[in-house]
Order: structure tokens, then sequence, then C-alpha cells
């Protein structure tokens, strides 16, 4: 399983004017460049402008350049660069087990509930997961379900803003 | 005030002081045409192909400084365009676009000459707009102008679905209100340099032994011309001006070495290699000007100053970094060296005298009864015509010869397509800048193969009566092609051959209603110029047939660092 590799992305916060077109300007920018997208959230964050957190592969790209041609973007309004230690990271993922024996059911709550993550539903031997946290950690909880049988996975891609 | 959409679009672009529109009609822009019957709106200027349309857009953009303006339909005309969008957006020209787009309700429906426009021309743009409100038009068409002209320059599009603009559709009713100061959170651009850095640019400038100015067009887009003569007086720092910036300084100047780069004089590109200190201003380290990048200049420590931050450490990571306008850079340069005067260049200067007397920009006259040289036509052409001629290009190595030999003593006299390298800009945008400068002469220096892309705006200039003059550099050969096959894939030529024999240049342009004269004499030379530049109540072509097989020196070669600048073979003595 892919890891996310931390240590070679850059966490980039955007804040973009919520006009028509403006996450195909943003897609359409890293794709020309080169520059190669980990992940990428966005949502409007109010009436005039949205939020678009982007993972970034460190090796593709400098940063300098990621960041500038993405400023020069009229819609682009502010860009910082977040780092793992001092900004709220967070991701998302669901996930839907099919296990081969309803007994595993219970070593599965058990993990789930390690990762303080949530068991949506279950039924006989298939099961719902869901966990917020750290991109890293979300890892480490998908590692140590894969033995269980992952049916279908889905990650949000991570979303950050400055810490405090 | 109650309107429609379409007469809306043409109040808005009188508002922002549009006088002339380059256009061609059709379905989905029809609604404005016929919002223009009777003489509403600016002048409209009917072309023959829209590419055309955008390059003379262009043309009149960099000859008068002010925005030029494009209008077309959807589909194939908004595509037709596309090649001079993109020509605008690398050479960074405010051009402002407009086109005809299927009605709202029908896009995405594969509607007849539906084309995503804004997709499509989204990577080469500035920024694109597609309105869905006709009450937005005025405050679009504001914020269009403002996008295209502000900061580092640019073509805006703005495509128009034809329900808003059709005063017949009840889609199209909007209330003309002034448009409100624009109020782009995301596009602030910055005019000064940090204090700091420019003292510590001053510092490195006043230090340096081996100085070059690095002019790029940037100065002129910034309409710094006069501070870049005055800064490079100050400092006594010879000046290198690219191929965007010919014409920011003038070549009479001493301090002028010309144009460096792959045809770069031999003392621009050494001077550049050999420096201690570049002050790249309004440049960008194209590769046609470093050649490899890794060999570029390797002594030089680099002050680079642009409006436009992602220039700054794109190619060549600067010791000193400016953002900031060139012209209120170097003003602000000037005031912090104050009566501070600079190291002493006179080892620089001797040695740079001594490759200006080596290896001075020059050709071989021809033969007896041999053909025309094309570099002896453009010194005739230079020192025939008024001093502040406006001189368009084509693409090729009429271009090379074209910058290498016209004495430019002002600017905005030089226009050419930079960045792009598009065959076919000269004759349109020859047409722009005279419509933008009627008084001034405008010569299109033209090849045999950029002739046949665009000539047909020869029509345009005919029936809109903008006289300008076509010196037709006929090589009948793709000249800049063979060159390359013939030094680089030893002489393989393919498929490079304009020979014919059609067409005939001059029946061609005389069914264009144009004058036409064809050269093949050294002796004619003169008098057909002189008679050119007598006409002004038509368009001239003068057809020049030269030598075919003459190559552009100096060169050097693609991916090659500049140290193996190639000089011409009669001036090679195997000295370096
Ligand atoms: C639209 C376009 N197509 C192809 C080229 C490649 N190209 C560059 S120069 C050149 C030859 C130009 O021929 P001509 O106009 O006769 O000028 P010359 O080099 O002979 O002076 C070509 C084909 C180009 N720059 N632009
Ligand atoms: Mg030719």
């Amino acid at each position: 399983m892919k890891r996310t590799q931390l240590s070679r992305t850059h966490t980039l916060a955007v804040l973009v004017e919520n006009k028509a077109g403006v996450l195909a300007r943003v897609a359409g920018l890293f794709a020309r460049r080169g520059f190669n997208i980990e992940s990428l959230a966005v949502a409007p964050t109010d009436e005039r402008f949205s939020r678009i957190t982007i993972v970034v592969d460190a090796e593709s790209a400098p940063l300098d350049q990621i960041k500038k041609q993405l400023d020069k973007l009229i819609d682009v309004v502010d860009i910082a660069e977040l780092s793992l230690e001092e900004s709220a990271l967070r991701e998302m993922v669901l996930v839907r087990l099919e296990l081969d024996d309803v007994a595993k059911v219970a070593d599965v709550e058990a993990l789930v509930s390690g990762f303080s993550g949530s068991v949506l539903r279950t039924r006989n031997a298939h099961m719902m997961l869901s966990l917020s946290s750290r991109p890293d950690d979300l890892d480490s909880f998908l590692e140590k379900l894969q033995p269980y049988g992952i049916a279908e996975l889905q990650r949000t891609g991570a979303i950050a803003i400055p810490g405090i | 005030m109650e309107m429609d959409g379409g007469s809306a679009l043409l109040k808005a672009l009188e508002f922002e002081g549009v006088d002339v529109v380059f256009g061609y009609p059709g379905g989905a822009i029809m609604p404005v045409y016929d919002s223009m019957v009777g003489g509403s709106g600016p002048r409209h200027v009917l072309v023959r192909h829209e590419q055309g349309a955008g390059h003379m857009a262009s043309g009149y953009a960099h000859a008068t400084g002010k925005p030029g303006v494009v209008m077309v339909t959807s589909g194939p005309a908004a595509t037709n365009i596309v090649t001079p969008l993109a020509d605008a957006y690398l050479d960074s020209v405010p051009v402002v676009a407009i086109t005809g787009q299927v009605p709202y309700g029908l896009i995405g429906t594969d509607a007849f000459q539906e084309t995503d426009t804004t997709g499509i021309t989204m990577s080469i743009t500035k920024h694109n707009y597609l309105v869905s409100d006709p009450n937005d038009i005025p405050q679009v068409v504001h914020e269009a102008f403002h996008i295209a002209t502000t900061g580092r320059p640019g073509p805006v599009l703005i495509d128009l679905p034809k329900n808003i603009t059709d005063v017949r559709n009840p889609q199209s009713a909007m209330t003309w209100t002034d448009p409100v100061p624009i109020d782009l959170p995301g596009f602030k651009p910055v005019l000064d340099g940090e204090p700091e850095m420019i003292e510590a640019a001053v510092e490195l400038m006043l230090t340096a032994t081996r100085p070059v100015l690095y002019a790029g067009g940037g100065i002129l887009k910034a309409r710094g011309a006069a501070e870049l003569v005055t800064l490079a007086e100050k400092l006594n720092i010879p000046v290198v001006t690219t191929l965007m910036a010919r014409g920011a300084m003038p070549d009479s100047h001493e301090l002028n070495l010309g144009m460096p780069g792959m045809h770069g004089n031999y003392t621009a590109v050494m001077a550049m290699q050999e420096s201690d200190l570049l002050i790249a201003m309004g440049s960008r380290f194209d590769d046609r000007v470093t050649g490899k990048v890794d060999a570029f200049a390797p002594d030089a420590k680099v002050i680079h100053v642009d409006i436009d931050p992602a220039e700054l450490g794109k190619i060549r990571m600067p010791d000193v970094a400016i953002r900031g306008d060139a012209k209120h850079v170097m003003t602000q340069m000037l005031a912090a060296i104050g009566t501070r005067t600079p190291a002493d260049h006179g080892q620089w200067r001797s040695t740079l005298s001594g490759w200006q007397e080596n290896y001075p920009l020059a050709y071989e006259d021809a033969e007896p009864g041999g053909r025309l040289k094309p570099q002896m036509v453009l010194e005739r052409l230079r020192d025939l015509s008024p001093e502040d001629t406006i001189v368009a290009s084509g693409v090729g190595q009429h271009q090379m010869w074209a910058s290498q030999y016209w004495k430019f003593d002002h600017p905005y006299t030089w226009l050419n397509s930079g960045g792009l390298g598009t065959m076919g800009y000269s004759i349109p945008a020859a047409i722009g800048a005279k419509v933008g400068m009627p008084d001034k002469t405008v010569w299109a220096v033209d090849g045999d193969g950029c002739f046949q892309m665009t000539c047909q705006e020869l029509i345009t200039a005919s029936v809109e009566k903008i006289p300008i003059k076509v010196a037709l550099l006929n090589n009948t050969y793709l000249g800049m092609v063979r060159q390359w096959q013939e030094m680089f894939y030893e002489n393989r030529l393919s498929e490079v051959d304009l020979s014919g024999p059609v067409p005939d240049y001059i029946k061609l342009s005389e069914a264009m209603g144009c004058v036409a004269i064809r050269v093949e004499d050294p002796d004619e030379v003169d008098d057909a110029i002189e008679r050119a530049n007598a006409i002004d109540d038509a368009p001239v072509v003068l057809e020049f047939v030269t030598e075919p097989n003459e190559n552009v020196y100096p060169m050097v070669p693609g991916g090659a660092s500049n140290s193996e600048v190639v000089v011409p073979p009669f001036q090679q003595k195997g000295t370096d």
C-alpha cells in the first residue's frame, strides 16, 4: 500500500475566490507545470472564498516555483505552506471490510477503538469503518487492517489550517 | 440604464477608452455586431482571418501602449485566435479578446460551433471569463482591461454566450451600472522593490568590474526606457538588449552592445558570458539567450528584477532578487546610488571594444551578378526610411537579420514574436501598429514562408486604408529551417523548398490591392525603397529576391554553451 510520505510532501493551504472554474485553473496549472499532486481537498469557507488543501510531491518541482506559479492565478488569494508540527492536519478515510470469519469482528472493533476510529455499521462479516486523524495515522490504520481484507477504501486527502 | 448585453459590451469598451476593435463576425457574436450597426462602439477593422485580428491587436498594443482588442465568434473563430493569444501570453502583450459563445443553456451539449473556449485558452491567457449574467458585463470588461494592463501584461479573454447579448432574447436584458473600483484580493502587483534589496543590488553594481545590464522586454512594458539609459550612463555599465528589448536603449548609444543570444552579436554574447555581474532587468533567462544554462555566465553574480516573482529563480538563482516594476526599481536604484561612483571598468571596456573590433556583425557582399544579400537590403531599408519607422518582423532568418541590422533608436519601434516564434506575425502586427500610429512609417519585414501564412491581411490593409509596407525577403526557402538542416543535419534538406514556381508575389500582392515591386538587382534596391516610402495611399510590397543559401551568424548551436558561439566563416581565424 502507498504510504503518505509526509517528509517528501509539502502541504499548501490555498485560499481562492469562489469563481467558476477555479479548481480547473489550479489543477491545470499543476498538470502543465509538471507538479505532482498527492491529494487535494476543497470546499467553500464562506460566500466568497474557498480553501484548498493541496499536498504536493516535493520532488516534482521546487516549492518556491509551485507557490509563485499558483500565486499568479488571479483567483488565488493566499498560499500558506503548513508544517506537520505547527498546523492542524487531518484526513479521513472510509473503509469497507469483508472478513472471512465473523469471529474477527471483535478484533477489528478493538483495532478501530485503538485508533479512536468508528465502526459505522457491521453486517455479518462486513464492516464499514471510518477514521479521522493525521495522514500517517491513517497509513498505519490501513496497514493493520490489510490482513482482514479491505474491499474498498476512500481517503479524503489531507485538510489543514495553520496552527495556534 | 436599461439595455441589452450586446449594447452593454460596446458601451463597456468605450468606457475603457477602446478606439478600435479587430474582428470578424459569426453566429454567436452576431448580436454584438448587430448592435454596431449605425456606428455604435469603437472603429471595427474587418480582418480576413481571425488569427490576423489577434496579431493586429498585439501590434496595436505594443506600438501604442494601449491594450489591443480582438472580437470573434465561437468555435472555429475562437480556436483561430488561440495562436495570437499564446503569442501575446509569451510576449506579455496586453490584449483583450472577446469571443461569442453558444447560448448558456446549450453549453456542454456539443452545440453547433461550441468549443470550451475558456478551457482551451486557460493556459495561454493571464485570465479568462465566461459571463452568464449580462449585468456582469461592465465589471467583467473593466476587470479584464485592468488585469491585461496591470503588473506583467498579458491577454485576457471574455467568453459571451449569445443569449446574454441578443436584444431579442429576454435573458439579455440588463441594467447598466458603471464599474466599481477593482476588488481582486488575489491580484495586487507590487511596483516598488524592497529598499534593502535595492541597496544590496546597488552595492554589487558599484563594485563589479565586469558588469552587464541584461535588458529585457519588461523595461518596455514598464515604459522605463529613459531610466535604463540614465542608469547605464550613471554606472557606466554596458547594456545588452534582448530580442524583446530592441529599442529600449538606442543602438547608437556607445554603451549598447546590441542583441545577445543564439543569433546575438559576438560581443553581446561574450560580454554576458564573461561578466562578473549580470543585472537582469525585466528579462527572463530565456533559453535562446542563455544557451546551455549550466554553462551560462559562470562567473557572474546575478541581480534579477522582475514584476513577476515567478521569474525570479525560475531558471537561474539570483544573488539579489527584486520583485518590482523595472521603471520603479531603476528609479529607486538611481536614488540609492546618489553620488556614489562605480568601480573602474576600463579593462572591461577595452576587452569589449576588442571583441567589437574583431567580431563585428558582418556579412560578405554579394558576388558581382549574384543574388541580393538580405542584410544589405535591410541596411538600405533602415537608412532610407524615417528614423522612427516601426518594424514588425516575421519569424525566421529575416527576423534575426532585421533585429541585427536595423538600428533602433526609439522604444516601441520593433515588433516581433519572440516567445512563441509565430510565423505570419509581421503583416497583421504591422497593420495593428499602423492603425494605432497612423503617422508613422510601418514596415513589415517578412519571409516568403511567413508571407504565405498571413498575406491575406493585405486585403484588410487595402480595404481599410491602412498603408503598411512589406519588405518580403524571398530566399525561396524556409530559410531558418534550411540553415539548421545544413548545419545540424548534414545538409539533408527536407521540405524546406518554396521555390515554387508559384506564387507570383507581385501578382498576388497586386490582386490584394497593393503596389508591388520585385527587386533583383542591387542597383534597384534604393529606388524601390524610396518609391515605397513615398506611397501613402496603399499598402506596398517590395519583393527582394535574395541569396537562398545565406546563413544567420553569429550562431550558438541549440543546447550548446554560449562560449561556443560560431562567427561567420570569413571571421573564423582559428584563434578562438
Ligand atoms: C507557425 C510556425 N510554423 C513553423 C515554424 C518553424 N519555423 C521557424 S522559422 C521557419 C522558416 C520561416 O521561413 P520564411 O518565412 O521564409 O523565413 P526565412 O527563415 O526564410 O527568412 C519555420 C518553418 C514556426 N516558427 N511557426
Ligand atoms: Mg524564406
